[in-house]
């Protein structure tokens, strides 16, 4: 009975987060044209956008491979199977144990390696500069995710995400600077691993100020629109987990009733619209960077994870 | 002392540092006074919460000179003076900012290793407090080494006295140091700000920066 | 039973050797080394593993060879049957993808004589028991790979790179004879046996632990004795390639392990200082050098020297925590970086076996020549694909097991009393994770530079899929990659006897643990389960292919690729090796590398094109070897006077000589 409990509540987060994902892409978009003063398109876009790719046809390349085609369906596996081990409106999944934040990370990882593989499949120069560009990033953000990863686990004493979601819903775990250096870590990351601005321009169509766009140029049809949902999942884990981590009120954490649950999920959401919002004021308040801006900007990051976890290894205090 | 006093002072302490390394990796000079009004901003919270914590109410005039002359009148001060004279707004480094941090992050390190070994027995909140303070100290020193513009200089000159309030501050006691040392650092801004324009003026019969750049030695 | 066994395998492959030297120009004789040569060695593999498995006790053998009064020893304990194992498995492969691959080989008889008895010397270091039999062996390791690296010494960068190895190769044997000097002390115990007894500790086997490092690493690839390792490596036949990268790299490892954790006394806690910083340095200077590189043998080669760095990452903590007494989680860290030897004699012969394909398809090293071959030859890309995405860390495959494992015993560390080490392992656990993100970025350049895109030359698009033997090596490796990724519980259950002989303590055991998952330390503390994100992926995977075919048009159409409406035929626009790493080179290269870009553009108007040229240094050769062979050669030149003095000269020499003992004798005596 318990099993089966924990199973329809493992089921109900994955299917709420890819449910969720797109609403929240069209949350951003809708927050960041008000703030210019426009009516932006409606908050249900990104679903009527999948479902209009979804029924066209696929132009493939000549020189695509069959790697091209099947890459789309592992970005999306590698990263849904990492969005439903994060807590959203409860601790304890059933498999949290399964992967941790450093697996979480290195699936992220792998779909980042697949997607840039996609890049280089059809052999033009678009697909090269994505790939390349966004493998300049990686190399710098996903160490500096590693430290944040390993000041919390310091911190809790797990690196499991659960273990550590429910640390940081406790009481014990004060107000600690390498917390706080880890925040502006992980939202720097956050920032620069979802191709937002400053980083990369996820609304641009010039091919020279592309990373992310400039690597999927070539997908079409069905496969854009896997692609397509797999970033928005991708943002949204980035938001759940820094709300979990740094918000984590109103997380349910042993209560499994159906009230408390809904607590949780209406918490939840409300984070969302939270995060959502911020992340379209900051987008909306600043300009793109130059791309090798981006490697200062990054290394600031991974200094400061690094920082947080020299200060953990120097003194528990801190 | 309970939990949350220590973790606030900690807090503040620690966002000092990383105003610190925000100002290191400044590249307009703008940009730097702005972090430099946040840093006495966070220095002038400190110091309040530290008046608050070890009730002295004498502090609490620390943190509102600190707050009016530093984060206030200074950095407004030194925005008019630039703009005025047209001093060029970027600001050139040694090394890039890729070093700088590193060097930052050895730093913050080494004091970290020197203060918490020299005070082993000491009040554990003045310890780390030291540790953070001396850290401060370090990163206005590295910021004035790597350096070439004047005004940049200044500003890291005037974050390492910021380290020293906040070191007098942590330690309980001496309160009048605090202020003749805020007196003496603007003070010393303002004469060096007045010589570096008495010597522009008197090289070169005038301050115009059109007529200085034909002069400029190095040129990128 | 297992030592027999294996000194057997040893001496029958010596016998090959021998047996190759008279049979060696004969049509069939590839087929047939090779072939007796893959079964010794796939016998002697599934005896090492049984006694693993089965944790047997410990056997010791010695012969009547070698010198008279010593005799030599060969002893055969959980350490030794694991490197075995590896071994075994390394050359059994080896020989299984020299089957085809050698049949491509013009002058057979300068490689096979060599091949065997370099598979015999690297069995007989891990089987030895002694110090001369284990330098004996060793030196003979050196040379038949030498040999091999030699084998086609018409190409000029051949001579060199074999050059540079001898010299390095000996340099090393030099150090560690240093090292078993001192540890045999005064009266000459050069049974291991024996020295395990007298317990060096201090000053002794500190030095000790500094020319094992020295001797050891040099054959390992640490920076900065790596030099050799990127010249030599590439130039030798695919097959031996494979085992000095994937193999002997290893044995060197094991003789580090063997005389640092087993033959000195207890550590210092500032042995692990050196180790830990080495490794560090090591791996993230590896890759940087790899992501320079555009010749497929040479980038694989220099990762070799990363992956060196992250096992000895993990060995710098296990001595780290063994000097404090924290003795389960130096368990922890010894049984990360040993299973990540095994994973990357895997993964890395996997990977040579590719390149060796690609070679033989193609003729070309060169990247920049390559592409599309992912048409061409569609088993080779699929199971290197396999290969990168194992050596990138990427779950659920093997390589991310070990990583995992690493960072949890850095995340241990903060327990550690010393001061050093505190502020040390933050820092190398940031050089390792952004080894690692430099890792994956390394394999989407090889990968898709080689296999992917257009090809962009003539040979590039007429190469045909390699022979059936070679696939089937590679296939193989392939899947204990991920047999490796999913049940990594039964490859750490295998390693404890390890760590139980060498630190006392064990990681938990395995076996058992729900699910099938790894829990290191603690299941509070984190668990892994391997199986569980395989079939999660899988099925997520499935779950998206069946909803999309439901919900989703399948029509599909072939179009020329989106060119911005110029017609783009040549291949020549797609992004190279070069161009592909100019970001990384411009935000690491430039500090490191002095890595310099200049453009020269033509006027308009002027039809010429346009030129880049990329310029770099290594910093290492330019600060450390060449100024060494400088000093060398002009100490050689003065003391070269001495060949041509006179007979009364040479007299006099004699007489100081004897004078200057005579006196030592009466002062010291």
């Amino acid at each position: 009975m318990v099993l089966i409990r924990d199973l329809a509540i493992q089921g109900a987060q994955m299917l709420l987060v890819l449910a969720l994902a797109p609403l929240f892409t069209g949350f951003v978009r809708k927050v960041k044209a008000r703030l210019v003063r426009r009516q932006g398109p409606p908050l249900i876009q990104p679903y009527l956008d999948l479902v209009r790719l979804a029924r066209k046809e696929v132009v493939l390349a000549d020189s695509a491979s069959w790697l091209f085609r099947v890459i789309p369906y592992l970005v999306f596996a590698a990263t849904w199977v990492a969005a439903s081990l994060i807590p959203t409106f409860r601790t304890g999944l059933l498999f949290s144990w399964s992967a941790d934040l450093i697996a979480i990370i290195a699936l992220l990882g792998s779909g980042r390696f697949f997607l840039a593989l996609a890049g280089l499949d059809v052999g033009t120069s678009f697909g090269g500069i994505g790939s390349s560009r966004e493998v300049m990033i990686a190399s710098l953000a996903e160490p500096a995710m590693l430290m944040v990863v390993f000041t919390l686990a310091l911190i809790a004493g797990s690196t499991q995400l659960s273990t550590v979601a429910e640390f940081m819903a406790s009481p014990q775990v004060g107000l600690r600077v390498s917390l706080g250096l880890g925040l502006l870590g992980l939202i720097m990351v956050a920032i620069a691993e979802n191709g937002r601005i400053p980083i990369d321009n996820p609304a641009t169509h010039l091919e020279l100020t592309m990373v992310h766009e400039a690597m999927v140029l070539e997908y079409s049809g069905r496969h854009l629109a896997l692609i397509e949902l797999s970033s928005s999942l991708k943002l949204l884990l980035y938001v759940s987990l820094l709300a979990c981590l740094f918000m984590p009120w109103g997380i349910e954490t042993a209560n499994a009733a159906v009230p408390a649950l809904a607590i949780g999920i209406g918490a939840y959401v409300a984070k969302l619209a939270v995060g959502g919002f911020l992340l379209a004021l900051f987008e909306t308040s600043i300009a793109k960077m130059r791309v090798f801006r981006v490697p200062e900007f990054l290394g600031a990051a991974l200094m400061l994870g690094l920082l947080a976890t020299l200060l953990r290894f120097v003194s528990g205090s801190f | 002392m309970s939990r949350i006093d220590f973790d606030i002072a900690h807090l503040l302490a620690g966002t000092l540092v990383l105003i610190s390394f925000l100002e290191l990796y400044q590249d307009r000079l703008y940009a730097l006074l702005n972090v430099y009004a946040a840093h006495a901003f966070v220095l002038a919270a400190s110091v309040a919460w530290q008046a608050f914590v070890q009730d002295a109410p004498h502090l609490y005039v620390t943190a509102v000179i600190a707050l009016l002359f530093k984060a206030i009148a200074i950095p407004v001060t030194l925005h008019r003076i630039i703009a005025k004279l047209g001093i060029h707004r970027e600001i050139e480094k040694v090394v890039g900012v890729g070093s700088t941090m590193l060097a930052g992050i050895g730093l913050v390190a080494l004091s970290m290793v020197v203060m918490l070994r020299v005070t082993h027995g000491a009040d554990p909140l003045a310890r780390e407090d030291l540790a953070f303070a001396l850290s401060v100290v370090l990163l206005g020193l590295l910021m004035m080494v790597t350096r070439r513009n004047a005004v940049s200089q200044v500003v890291g000159f005037m974050s390492l006295e910021n380290g020293l309030v906040l070191a007098a501050t942590g330690a309980k006691g001496m309160p009048l140091v605090v202020e003749i040392s805020v007196a003496f650092s603007i003070l010393i801004a303002f004469i060096v700000i007045g010589i570096f324009l008495f010597r522009i003026r008197e090289r070169f019969d005038t301050v115009d920066v059109q007529a200085l750049d034909r002069y400029r030695g190095e040129r990128r | 039973m297992t030592l027999t066994l294996a000194l057997a395998g040893a001496a029958f492959q010596l016998a090959l050797g021998v047996c190759a030297v008279i049979i060696g120009r004969a049509a069939a004789a590839s087929r047939l080394i090779y072939g007796a040569s893959m079964v010794v060695s796939a016998i002697s593999l599934v005896a090492a593993v049984t006694h693993l498995l089965g944790a047997a006790a410990s056997e010791s053998l010695t012969l009547p060879v070698g010198l008279p009064w010593l005799g030599a020893h060969f002893r055969l304990d959980a350490l030794s049957a694991f490197f075995l194992a590896v071994v075994d498995l390394g050359a059994a492969s080896a020989s299984l993808f020299a089957l085809g691959y050698g049949e491509h080989e013009k002058t057979p008889e300068r490689v096979l004589p060599f091949y065997p008895a370099f598979v015999a010397g690297m069995t007989l270091v891990v089987l030895a028991d002694d110090a001369f039999t284990f330098l004996v062996s060793w030196e003979f390791m050196s040379l038949t790979s030498w040999a091999l690296v030699m084998a086609h010494h018409r190409v000029p960068d051949n001579v060199r790179a074999g050059y540079v190895y001898l010299v390095m190769a000996s340099f090393g044997t030099l150090a560690l004879l240093l090292a078993f000097g001192l540890l045999a002390g005064p009266d000459g115990f050069y049974a291991f046996g024996q020295m395990r007894a007298a317990h060096p500790a201090g000053m002794i086997g500190a030095l000790a632990m500094i020319l094992a490092l020295i001797g050891a690493g040099s054959k390992a690839g640490i920076v900065p004795l790596h030099a050799w390792l990127p010249l030599a490596h590439p130039a030798a036949p695919s097959h031996v390639s494979t085992l000095m990268s994937g193999v002997m790299t290893k044995v060197a490892v094991y003789g580090f392990v063997r005389i640092v954790f087993d033959l000195t006394g207890g550590p210092a806690w500032w042995w692990s200082i050196v180790v830990l910083a080495l490794g560090g340095i090591t791996a993230v200077m590896g890759v940087l050098y790899a992501l320079m590189q555009h010749d497929l043998k040479r980038l694989l080669a220099y990762h070799t020297v990363e992956n060196i760095g992250i096992i000895f990452i993990g060995l710098g903590l296990a001595l780290a925590f063994k000097s404090y007494g924290m003795l389960f989680a130096a368990a922890l860290a010894l049984t990360a970086a040993l299973l990540h030897v095994f994973n990357h004699s895997l993964f890395k012969s996997l990977l040579f076996f590719g390149a060796g394909a690609v070679l033989t398809s193609t003729g070309e090293r060169d990247m920049e020549h390559l592409g599309g071959l992912i048409h061409r030859m569609p088993q080779t890309a699929f199971v290197f694909l396999v290969g990168c995405a194992a050596i990138s860390a990427l779950p659920p495959l093997n390589g991310f097991v070990s990583e995992w494992l690493t960072f949890q015993a850095i995340l241990l560390s903060p327990q550690l009393p010393s001061w050093g080490l505190k502020l040390l392992v933050p820092a190398v656990g940031a050089l390792l994770a952004l080894s690692a993100a430099l890792a994956a970025a390394c394999f989407v350049k090889a990968y898709g530079v080689t296999f992917l895109g257009r090809p962009r030359t003539r040979t590039a698009e007429t190469a045909a899929e390699t022979d059936g033997f070679s696939l089937a090596a590679m296939f193989i490796l392939a899947a204990l990659c991920l047999v490796a990724g999913i049940l990594p519980g039964i490859f750490i259950d295998a390693l404890a006897p390890i760590s139980t002989a060498l630190l006392g303590e064990r990681m938990p055991v395995q076996i058992g643990s729900q699910w099938l998952s790894i829990v290191p330390i603690a299941a509070s503390r984190s668990s892994y389960d391997g199986l569980l994100v395989f079939a999660f992926i899988a099925m997520s995977g499935m779950f998206a292919a069946f909803a999309v075919h439901r919900l989703a048009s399948d029509k599909l159409r072939r179009a020329p690729a989106w060119d911005c409406g110029y017609p783009d035929a040549s291949p020549a626009t797609q992004y190279t090796a070069t161009s592909f790493a100019q970001p990384i080179r411009r935000v690491f290269g430039t500090v490191l590398f002095h890595a310099r870009e200049q453009v020269e553009m033509p006027p308009p108007g002027d039809g010429r094109p346009a030129r880049l040229t990329v310029e770099m240094s290594d910093p290492i050769w330019d600060w450390l070897y060449a100024p060494i062979a400088a000093a060398i050669g002009i100490a050689a030149d003065r003391l070269n006077r001495l060949q041509f003095l006179t007979i009364r000269q040479f007299l006099t020499l004699v007489f100081c000589a004897l004078v200057i003992l005579l006196l030592v004798l009466a002062v010291w005596s």
